[in-house]
């Protein structure tokens, strides 16, 4: 008897998610596991955004600090430099510098900056306050407002904080960022909680916490797969939209892609290390059901583009 | 289905008062309601009573006792406060329960009290290194606990294998390998072993209002599988009484007239069968 290679069948599907408005990206609206395009359909490919920052990125390893040189000191160049020169199809514009400890940019400041970026580029752009839990929702409110029109992923949102910042995206027409701690069960909670306030739920895009490889990994690895088999298998409409992975920011700042050369030979290159870490990392991830990545390193960027070539 | 008390512990406030201040009242009055509302006997929780545990024990004993014609459930990790007790216990109201040994060899004394003082025990299915996997993990666990009481002279009718019930909203998936837990402990002997669970440990996390909920519908599914056992709210349990006949019909794929009851039954059923995802507001789903 001939083989029959077994195939699975899922009743549910993944949100499809279009973001931008001049040149726009698509991602998400498969029906099957990650790259298992010979079950099913999985007509989009994960879409890799380049994380700019509202400030100088001082505390950035050398090795991806060096690559926007000339460029970082100002977020409308580094942006551009990113979607011309680097060919990135969106930009995370991630505003540190709201945050209390840092520069403690207003409100205001982050909205002009937004503005600005946007009406420099012409690709899709997510913006990220600086994770601090109460300056988000002054911050994020004030950038949904800047961005209005523009269709950009506004993020992140968490159980601290995500009145405000829904109903800002909700009356700006943006889609939203929900961020949980590593936790399938609050995932799904926070997402019921942002639907029940009105908030459609595909316009979402589920973040379960990002871990650098040698960091904690497994645990997102494995939040994400039992929320996309909760979304396939289980038909769970509260886990159906795509998942983020926030890479670059967790990989960009553990000893493997800082320690020198002369401190530990026997690790090889700092460089080609930070490079690789970042595009195991991302890989990783996209392996469990992350749709969306945000990253840091050009190089490690193309590695991953590479990677889903050969497995789409 | 043997419900024992579970209201005198010292986590709740008011108990622990009341036992620090040697008040009796509070505690009388808790052991008397437990047992009206049809416990048929009383779990005492002392916690790990490092100090004064001997004397805390008695005094706990004997306070339930005055006024409650029912065996205690001795619930401390301090072998000497449960020997204390075990002491003063009038086994004229049925013989008493140690609450617990496990696969731990720090908790393997308990079994020489038990065999001591002739009383119960409950045998809790972990071991030294951390929580068990799956049921298989449990029936292995039990079936060395079983061997072990065999060589410490207890038999093994006074023994209540307890397969440890999780939160749900951590571990879901263990509410369904507890239940299984709980059916392959019985194949293990003949006449089969008695089970034990720790039942609102389930709901432990979840929203106050969810509570009662899975933990009647638990109790139910247990109780289904064969629970002899549980330590548990006896008030709770009568409402989880009047209300099997539904679940039983809702389980067995009828539909009920009471919608309402029938959507909480069956997100809750399939929350705990694990064929949806539990969230806090799953009801609301």
């Amino acid at each position: 008897m001939a083989f029959a290679a077994p195939n699975e069948t899922y009743s549910g599907k993944v949100f499809e998610v279009t973001i931008g408005a001049d040149k726009t990206a698509v991602f998400g609206g498969e029906n099957v596991l990650p790259f298992h395009s010979f079950e099913g359909n999985a007509p989009h490919r994960p879409v890799i955004a380049y994380e700019v920052q509202d400030v100088p990125p001082e505390d950035w390893p050398e090795t991806v600090k060096k690559v926007y040189e000339g460029v970082s000191n100002d977020p409308v160049t580094w942006a551009k430099y990113c979607q011309d020169t680097l060919n990135a199809q969106a930009i995370a514009l991630r505003l540190v510098g709201t945050h209390p400890d840092r520069e403690n940019r207003s409100p205001e400041d982050a909205a002009k900056t937004v503005k600005d970026v946007l009406a420099a580029i012409n690709v899709p752009l997510i913006i990220l306050g600086s994770n601090q839990i109460e300056k988000d929702s002054a911050v994020l409110v004030s950038v949904s407002e800047a961005a209005k029109g523009k269709n950009c992923i506004i993020g992140k949102a968490q159980e601290g904080n995500y009145k405000t910042i829904a109903a800002a995206a909700m009356a700006n027409n943006h889609k939203l960022i929900a961020m949980s701690e590593l936790d399938i069960n609050l995932s799904k909670q926070l997402n019921i909680l942002i639907t029940q306030m009105g908030f459609d739920k595909e316009r979402l895009i589920t973040d379960p916490m990002c871990s650098a490889l040698g960091y904690g990994l497994e645990y997102t690895y494995s939040v994400m797969e039992r929320i996309r088999l909760a979304a396939l298998t289980q038909n769970d409409t509260t886990m159906q939209p795509p998942m983020l992975a926030d890479v670059g920011m967790y990989v960009w700042k553990i000893k493997e892609t800082q320690a020198s050369e002369t401190d530990l030979p026997q690790w090889g290159s700092l460089a080609e290390r930070g490079i690789t870490w970042e595009a195991v990392t991302a890989g990783s991830l996209l392996m469990s059901g992350a749709e969306l990545l945000i990253m840091r390193h050009p190089e490690a960027a193309k590695a991953v583009e590479k990677f889903i070539d050969e497995l789409m | 289905m043997l419900i024992i008390g579970e209201k005198l512990s010292i986590i709740a406030k008011r108990v622990r008062e009341a036992m620090f201040s040697r008040d009796k009242g509070p505690i009388q009055e808790i052991a008397t309601r437990q047992w009206k509302e049809g416990s048929g006997m009383i779990d005492a929780n002392i916690g790990p009573a490092e100090d004064g545990g001997e004397e805390l024990m008695q005094w706990m004993v004997t306070t339930i006792q005055e006024v409650v014609p029912l065996p205690v459930c001795l619930d401390t990790t301090n072998a000497k406060a449960l020997e204390a007790g075990l002491q003063v216990h009038n086994n004229e109201w049925g013989k008493p329960l140690i609450n617990s040994t496990s696969n731990d060899p720090e908790r393997f004394p308990i079994l020489e009290l038990a065999a001591k003082y002739n009383s119960q025990v409950i045998g809790l299915t972990v071991g030294k290194g951390g929580l068990p996997a799956d049921a298989e993990e449990r029936a292995a666990i039990a079936a060395e606990i079983m061997a072990r009481a065999m060589e410490y002279g207890v038999p093994l009718e006074d023994i209540y294998l307890d397969p440890l019930v999780l939160q749900i909203a951590t571990s879901q998936d263990h509410a369904l390998k507890v239940i299984d837990a709980i059916k392959m402990f019985q194949e293990m002997n003949d006449p089969p072993m008695k089970t034990v669970v720790g039942l609102s440990n389930i709901s432990n996390g979840c929203p106050k209002a969810l509570r009662p909920i899975l933990n009647k519908y638990y109790f139910i599914m247990l109780m289904n599988a064969g629970l002899t056992a549980a330590i548990a709210d006896a008030h709770e349990m009568a409402g989880a009484m009047q209300e099997k006949k539904l679940i039983d019909d809702v389980l067995a794929g009828k539909k009920i007239d009471d919608a309402q009851k029938m959507a909480e039954i069956t997100k809750t059923l399939d929350v705990i069968m694990g064929k949806t995802l539990y969230a806090h507001s799953y009801l609301e789903m």
